[in-house]
């Protein structure tokens, strides 16, 4: 129907049983989270309704099988109603297997929310098309038995939607980064089991043949980094993907990467942590873990996508610095933008992406040396394979040439001032960096009383938020990084003097990206928001948030 | 199958396409360590092959021995510890036209590494492993490794070792490792002879290799191992059996047995990955250009 959709699949550490819910929002316009409130309710038990109650708003609808749970009239919250719907009984009809259930709640959900029958039945032909014998038949006419006994015991809601134009693409974070990486020609993922990362491999997996893409479920997070820093020095693009605890398995390898100029991508998808922590939340808290992973210095990018559609073009740019700066590049996700879906315009996922030749040095030239130092700080790569450019890289301390300096040569001084002169070639590259990466992003009005400040995924209900709030009459706007770090604290500085009133927005405890501001501008955020129970934020948690600090802060 | 694994072994090599040779690096192990004989056998059995030294790539991890990527003219990656296995996979899988082999010490492959060598054992990848096994640490200064003998007295254990040694052999043989050897560093060529066979072998190739620690290992010197060693290939062993290699590899004390335990022809991890019967993955086409219709399971 051209709709766009956000959707929150929300679960629970183990495998069956435990509540289980999926929350979608579908409008004309772009939603850019879960948003707030709830329409229609489908219950497959009594608990859903429990939980979610609440978060009925007038006009809504529960649907329910009273075979399954019953609802007390009087429990339904005020101007909300309910549509008992006998979906066992329906789906019996066709078959015993209880799952055919879900066409028929399909269907009078179907119903209820304005989508027509024919859609439906197109979306369960492109499901079940190809299933043999009766499964298509049963869908189609168990969805349409539900829509016509809604439509006899139900009425269409008021927020009913409406064709809006040609169909989008609807895919999660973690398929949009996959596919980023795809089209910016990633040839090589190791990655070892870890959610909410899992299923970036789960996708390149289904296509590795059709793409060309060598997936490899490395032995642990230790080895998956280090195939990848082989395979993208042996001359291919190359990533791992992984959530906070495998990262801290690689936090040696990133230095090494750092150190021998390996270009590497790095997805980063956070849970609520610390340690195992809630495996299937969300959470804002490794920022920390991406700044510092690895002794000693060296130049790393950590880009911070908000959607899925953000995501595909911040895995591209990962690629890209990565490429050109010879640099580990960590694309920062987090449980809520990997795991949720959201629709994408076609325009948003070009797959007409450059993609040059890794081979930049004429084989055979003289006087090669892989690490000379230049003005950049990004010294010609030359790749195995190629005649007369053989050099030794080293996770220790090097001349131009690649030849050690950390043994027999350490402390002596034309080879103090060497090491100074390599580690200053290496730290140069930052600046070019943050030349080359996204600069800080307004959105909504100029002038606003109030600027959010976010990153990442926390971004999407702020964009939500920013509506809310302009239509009671509060002038606010968000103040968006794409960029992580390299923080450019010019650019940083500038765009602060912008604003008024200001509002951090983190899903952590300590406001880590606040501090990191504050590291690199000395501007201290003194208003904010954290939220660390696992949960997305909600627009209406800024919404309020936001008034107190216009009010008081 | 279609054959990717086998190596261009060229008939001629021209001067643009030099053998490996020494670089101008020096080695800085001490005077007499085992070390320098292993690094004389890679270099000799590179150059019996006329592999060309581009062609070439020594992945190493930390520990003296490590350092040999550096005293040759190959291309070279000396990585952290205990993970130069999973560096040399990921090159091997870029790019499989490349010979790539991986040198390091016992504590590198079988402390901190050893999980990453299991592994690639169990794969069968395409590398030959030549571990040069001191049986101690030599450059933390002398404490004791997973190949140290119960008993012996080192830095860390004064009192002696009270665990059991790993046997790399056995546990090769276990792992799936399809070329399994023991090499003695005072025996040159033999060690040589074993390397170039390793490289030759189509699968893992682990060639654990006595080099003694003529600084920290007063034990397991020179004179130990002249003692004891003892030629398989003189002995009458047949390598193509699994259980007779498992028998002659539980064999350490008086007679210590050295060269092929083992040999067995499988598919390696490389011929049996589909993407690379497409070639090296190097050279295959990158991106989503002409492959736009993954997008529309999206819709």
């Amino acid at each position: 129907m051209g709709l766009h959709v956000f959707g929150l699949n929300a679960y629970q550490s183990v495998i069956r049983g435990g509540h289980v819910w999926f929350q979608a929002r579908t409008s004309s316009e772009r939603p850019y989270s879960q948003g707030d409130g709830a329409d229609l309710l489908y219950c497959l038990n009594r608990e859903t309704f429990d939980v979610h109650a609440p978060a009925l708003r007038p006009g809504a609808t529960v649907i329910y099988d009273p075979e399954r749970l019953q609802i007390a009239d009087s429990e339904l919250p005020v101007g909300t109603r309910a549509l008992p719907l006998p979906t066992m009984e329906l789906a019996r009809k066709y078959t015993t297997q209880p799952i055919l259930q879900n066409a028929v709640g399909l269907g009078a959900a179907a119903f209820i929310s304005g989508i027509p029958l024919d859609v439906l039945h197109g979306v369960l032909t492109d499901s079940f098309g190809k299933k043999a014998g009766d499964i298509l038949q049963w869908n189609l006419r168990a969805s349409t038995d539900g829509y016509e006994y809604a439509g006899r015991h139900a009425s269409i809601s008021e927020r009913a939607v409406h064709r809006a134009g040609p169909p989008k693409l609807l895919m999660t974070g973690n398929q949009a980064i996959a596919l980023g990486a795809a089209a910016a020609g990633c040839k090589f993922l190791a990655q070892y089991p870890m959610t909410p990362a899992t299923s970036i491999m789960h996708w390149l997996a289904a296509h590795a043949q059709e793409l060309g893409i060598v997936v490899k479920q490395a032995e642990d997070e230790l080895a998956a980094i280090h195939m990848a820093i082989g395979a993208s020095y042996g001359g291919v693009r190359a990533m791992t993907a992984t959530s906070g605890g495998g990262f801290s398995l690689m936090v040696e390898a990133l230095g090494m990467a750092g150190m021998t100029e390996v270009p590497l991508v790095v997805v980063e998808s956070q849970r609520a942590g610390p340690s195992t922590g809630l495996p299937t939340k969300t959470e804002q808290g490794d920022l920390n873990l991406m700044l510092g992973a690895g002794q000693g210095d060296f130049p790393r990018a950590i880009l911070a996508p908000s959607n899925p559609a953000e995501a595909y073009r911040a895995t591209i740019d990962a690629f890209r610095l990565a490429e050109d700066w010879q640099i580990p590049v960590i694309v920062a996700s987090d449980l809520h933008l990997s795991e949720s879906i959201a629709t994408v315009d076609r325009e948003e996922v070009p797959t007409d992406v450059p993609i040059p030749s890794l081979l930049t040095v004429p084989s055979g030239t003289m006087e090669y040396r892989r690490y000379a130092y230049t003005a950049s700080g990004v010294s010609p790569r030359a790749l195995p394979g190629q005649p007369g450019l053989q050099y030794v890289t080293g996770s220790d301390e090097h001349d131009a040439q690649g030849h050690l300096i950390s043994d027999v040569k350490s402390g002596i001084p034309v080879w103090i001032a060497e090491r100074t002169r390599m580690m200053d070639k290496r730290m140069r590259k930052l600046a070019g960096v943050t030349a080359a990466s996204r600069a800080p992003v307004f959105e909504g009005p100029p002038d606003a009383a109030l600027t959010f400040v976010a990153w990442g995924s926390t971004v999407g209900a702020v964009r939500d938020a920013l509506p809310l709030l302009a239509a009671q009459g509060h002038s606010t706007n968000l103040l968006y990084f794409p960029t992580v770090f390299p923080l450019d604290a010019v650019a940083t500085r500038a765009a602060m003097a912008k604003t008024k009133k200001t509002l951090l927005v983190e899903g952590n405890f300590t406001g880590q990206f606040g501090r990191l501001l504050r590291a690199e501008t000395g501007i201290h955020l003194a208003n904010t928001l954290f939220k660390y129970d696992g949960e997305p934020f909600y627009p209406h948690e800024l919404v309020a948030r936001a008034r107190e600090v216009l009010t008081d802060g | 199958m279609a054959d990717t694994s086998a190596r261009p072994v060229p008939t001629a090599v021209g001067p643009t396409l030099p053998l490996i040779g020494r670089s101008d690096t020096k080695p800085t192990w001490c005077p007499g360590c085992g070390d320098f004989g292993v690094v004389a056998a890679v270099e000799m059995a590179v150059k019996r092959l006329r592999i060309p030294s581009h062609n070439v790539v020594i992945v190493s991890g930390i520990g003296c021995s490590s350092n040999l990527p550096h005293f040759l003219s190959s291309y070279g990656f000396h990585g952290i510890h205990g993970r130069a296995v999973p560096v040399a996979e990921g090159i091997r899988w870029a790019n499989h036209d490349l010979t790539v082999i991986v040198t390091g010490g016992d504590g590198d492959g079988f402390g901190i590494g050893i999980g990453h060598l299991i592994h690639a054992m169990r794969r069968n990848v395409n590398l030959t492993y030549v571990t040069m096994d001191n049986q101690i640490y030599g450059l933390t200064t002398g404490q004791s490794s997973p190949t140290s003998m119960m008993g012996q007295r080192t830095k860390s254990t004064p009192e002696g070792v009270i665990e059991n040694p790993i046997d790399p052999i056995s546990l090769a043989l276990a792992s799936g490792a399809t070329y399994v050897a023991r090499g003695f560093s005072a025996e040159v060529k033999h060690l040589a002879d074993l390397i170039a066979d390793g490289i030759q072998h189509k699968g893992f190739s682990l060639i654990d290799t006595m080099s003694p620690c003529v600084t920290y290992n007063k034990l397991n010197t020179f004179d130990y191992f002249r003692q004891r060693v003892y030629k398989l290939e003189a002995a009458g062993h047949d390598p193509t059996s699994l259980p007779k290699a498992f028998e002659r590899s539980i064999e350490w004390g008086d007679k210590i047995p050295i060269g092929l335990f083992y040999r067995a022809t499988k598919p390696t991890y490389e011929d049996l990955e589909e993407v690379l019967q497409g070639g090296p993955l190097w050279t295959q086409p990158a991106g989503l250009k002409g492959h736009e219709k993954v997008l529309d399971e999206f819709i």
